[in-house]
């Protein structure tokens, strides 16, 4: 895709000179420019991602050694269900919201999301829903323990927590569908002219994709938790079998949320995956069309998987047939896109910046991930990984080497274009690496460990496991103190450093117009729409 | 099918091989098991994880071909293609004939499970926060299985006591499920307050118990001795402390067993826990009904 861009920079300072970012808190408050509230989601992201991951640290230092050494078992599931609710909800999610809201107006050449006041809503509602859940940690009887999953009727057995952290999920789903509904309005009507559908980069397209999802399937997730909170508290009975009701109801309604929902955290991944591939390996993506009719495939198909998460509830053989068939299908489009990338290097030219190191480090481990995901879509032998170790292995995989280290690439190969410096290479190059190595330690032994028999959300374990869970814990420490490292590239980096030119990275002009603008971006672009042929 | 036999029959003889070997590779891998399911379920695993790797290896050499020979450091000049018609074609359609030839072997073996015809020993299983309770449906017998007690005292937080000085850790009961060797064992699995899972790797299987409901599952084990599970599914504090263990003894150890059993009820049964028990097989009794039903 070839991109070129009129005169709009030159007339960028005479329109809006007047109005500059407002002095102060005030300005963060109050502001609807875009790359303000990007950038205040993606500390936000941080922060949450320093927070849960500090909760896993709980976790894997409780599981260091066999025997309860550190914490009650009712904390420790404690632990485990809002690390997973903070990972996904705060860090991962509202980190590729953070991106939306900086690229996507610049790589399609808009001036500003659609919708800027609602932007500034949707941001600061997810921070009234975070304060919620952590508040939810200090009521009586303990913060909620049930699992991300929230299943009936444990979770019912949840006390003064429960109605805090379903909230809390209200305003999180409430903030994810204004932000979805920005996305698809901004994507819609303002792109620059002369950009059509299949002109628009490929992390816009994922985005795009993702937004139509996040509207499909929150309002339904908002639906289970708010029949939780009638069961608990208005004598309902949606999910109890004493008044005609079925908890499994509740695991059909959750996981017709949650499958998508995984292709939420992940598409957009894709997207920025497939925006660096191409820029560090001086060649245009390999198969564009393809990878948008792919991504549109994955999402089509993860409304139609959703009960291979529980193929143990009982359900009839003709039902375990079909989502097992359904969901081997996924592989084909997630196939077509790991050869795609492949294709992209292929007699490219490449080099070896943060970024690309990131996206390379996704491109292997994430096909991990997907493989493992493959075996247990085999419904038979899914009866001897459920609910195990082989799991929490997978689905890790595919988040964190997956989702956050493509987020990362993300942030390093976007991070010049916001600050206007260049990184401290050496330092990010080694947090490149003691991650790469670390993730693995982390969560490679745990295929082990499931396989070998070990339930997931146990706080202790039977002696022949404690081996592999020490590696374990000792990968999970190098990984958490790795991402300190992170957090000083990224503040050296606003603070100051080598300044950047305008295409910051060799050739990627041609890769998109966020190139064609100034480094730093200005606070305003695009005041008049580049032309794309 | 053949296919299928040929990996598991691999994985028997890796797994029969030298015992060192075999104590490292149970660590790491999913076990043989001792009923037709686990074994099945074995191969299964065992041929897809080979497929995979063989695909990973042939992806993973492209990947790392690519980023050893196409670099800018050593002169590589960018080619300016972006697609190529055949190649795609090709892999979208080989991928789909290999899960072709995943799915075959898989939907037999999950029809298999789903066989429940022919059971010759019927249990109900029912999950409680946090213990299994195990009925002899037709026998008359019934009790409750807890974490035993040394593991019990060692878990405690701060309790001094070394998990490695106590005897299967975590995964010992005071009363073991019992079992006769060879006869295929229908069961049926309840809870009484929240999602339990019932699972017994050498088994090949597990199943929720959710209150309210009855799941079924069967398994015919092949060999005697002691076979050790856990509750799988997250039901609250203790969760992880409510293990399962099944004896598998010859069928006239069992009959002997199940008689010992059915006259220490009677000979403790009051006339008050006699009505107790008499009202709670009723209770059996009617939900069987309403399972079969269904």
């Amino acid at each position: 895709m070839s991109t070129t861009h009129t005169q709009a920079q030159g007339h960028a300072h005479e329109h809006h000179d007047d109005h500059g970012p407002a002095k102060g808190f005030k300005r963060w408050l109050t502001t609807t420019n875009h790359k303000d509230i990007g950038t205040m989601y993606l500390v936000f992201s941080l922060v949450m991602f320093l927070l849960g991951g500090a909760m896993a640290l709980v976790i894997r230092a409780e599981l260091f050694m066999p025997g309860m050494q550190l914490v009650d078992p009712g904390f420790f599931n404690t632990m485990t269900t809002v690390h997973a609710l903070i990972m996904v909800f705060g860090a991962v999610m509202p980190a590729t919201v953070g991106l939306a809201n900086w690229m996507i107006p610049l790589q399609v050449g808009a001036p500003d999301m659609a919708l800027p006041r609602m932007n500034n809503f949707s941001f600061w509602l997810l921070v009234a829903a975070f304060s919620l859940l952590i508040l939810s940690l200090f009521m009586p009887g303990g913060g909620p323990a049930a699992g991300w999953t929230l299943y009936p009727p444990l979770v019912l057995q949840t006390g003064d927590a429960l109605p805090l952290a379903i909230f809390a999920i209200h305003l999180a789903g409430a903030s994810s569908i204004m932000g979805a509904i920005n996305i698809i309005v901004t994507i819609m009507n303002m792109r620059a002219p002369g950009m059509t559908l299949l002109k628009m980069p490929l992390f816009v397209w994922t985005w795009l994709i993702t937004a139509y999802l996040l509207i499909a399937v929150m309002p339904v997730f908002a639906g289970a938790v708010t029949m939780l909170l009638t069961d608990h508290f208005f004598g309902t009975t949606f999910f109890a079998a004493a008044g005609g009701g079925d908890p499994v109801l509740y695991q059909h309604i959750f996981w017709f949320f949650g499958h998508p929902e995984v292709y939420i955290m992940i598409l957009p991944a894709f997207g920025i995956v497939s925006e660096i591939i191409p820029t560090f390996s001086r060649k245009p993506l390999f198969g564009y069309d393809a990878m948008v009719y792919a991504t549109a495939s994955i999402a089509f198909l993860s409304f139609i998987v959703w009960a291979h998460h529980m193929f143990t509830v009982g359900m009839p053989l003709a039902g375990q047939m079909f989502f097992m068939l359904s969901t081997m299908l996924i592989a084909v489009p997630t196939g077509v896109k790991v050869f795609n990338w492949t294709a992209t290097m292929w007699r490219g030219s490449l080099t070896f910046e943060p970024p690309m190191l990131f996206a390379l480090a996704f491109l292997f481990l994430f096909t991990i991930g997907g493989f493992s995901g493959l075996m247990m879509a085999i419904a038979p032998v899914d009866f001897q990984y459920h609910d195990t170790y082989f799991i929490v292995a997978h689905f890790h995989y595919v988040l964190v080497p997956g989702a956050v280290f493509a987020i990362m690439a993300g942030v390093y190969y976007w991070l010049p274009k916001w600050t206007g410096h260049m990184y401290d290479m050496k330092l990010a190059n080694l947090h490149f690496w003691s991650s790469a190595i670390f993730v693995n330690v982390l969560f490679f032994p745990q295929h082990f460990l499931g396989l070998a028999g070990m339930p997931r959300r146990i706080p202790d374990y039977s002696t022949q496991f404690a081996d592999w869970n020490m590696v374990s814990s000792i990968g999970a420490f190098g990984f958490g103190l790795s991402q300190l490292l992170f957090v000083y590239v990224i503040w050296k980096c606003a603070r100051g450093g080598a300044k950047v030119s305008d295409e910051v990275w060799d050739g990627a002009r041609v890769h998109g117009l966020e190139w064609t603008v100034p480094s730093p971006a200005p606070y305003h672009t695009f005041d008049e729409a580049p032309v794309v042929k | 099918m053949n296919m299928v036999k040929r990996a598991f029959a691999a994985g028997v003889a890796f797994a029969g091989g030298a015992s060192p070997a075999m104590a490292a590779w149970s660590d790491v891998n999913l076990r043989v098991g001792v009923t037709e399911l686990s074994r099945e379920i074995y191969g299964l695993h065992m041929l897809i994880l080979w497929i995979c790797v063989a695909i990973a290896v042939a992806v993973f050499a492209v990947m790392i071909y690519s980023i050893a020979t196409f670099r800018k450091s050593k002169g590589a000049v960018p080619a300016n293609f972006d697609h190529n018609t055949k190649a795609e074609v090709i892999w979208t359609v080989i991928p789909v004939l290999i899960l072709v030839g995943m799915a075959i072997p898989a939907a037999r073996t999950l029809v298999k499970i789903d066989d429940m015809r022919g059971s010759e020993l019927t249990i109900k299983v029912t999950g409680y926060q946090w213990k299994w309770q195990y009925e002899y449906v037709d026998h008359g017998v019934s009790f409750y299985s807890t974490l035993a007690r040394t593991s019990d005292e060692a878990r405690q937080v701060d309790s001094g006591v070394d998990p490695r000085s106590v005897e299967n850790y975590l995964l010992e009961v005071d009363n073991p499920l019992v079992v006769p060797q060879g006869r295929k064992v229908r069961v049926l699995i309840t809870a009484n307050d929240v999602i339990h899972a019932w699972w017994v790797p050498d088994f090949g299987m597990k199943r929720d118990a959710i209150p309210g409901f009855i799941n079924e599952m069967w398994f015919r084990a092949d060999e005697t001795g002691v076979f050790r599970g856990q509750c799988a599914e997250l039901c609250g504090r203790d969760h992880g402390f409510m293990p399962i263990v099944v004896v598998v003894k010859p069928q006239d150890e069992y009959d002997a067993w199940l008689k010992e059993q059915q006259a220490a009820r009677q000979a403790a049964a009051t006339p008050a826990a006699q009505t107790a028990q008499a009202s709670q097989q009723v209770d059996t009794v009617a939900a069987l009904r309403v399972a079969n039903a269904e």
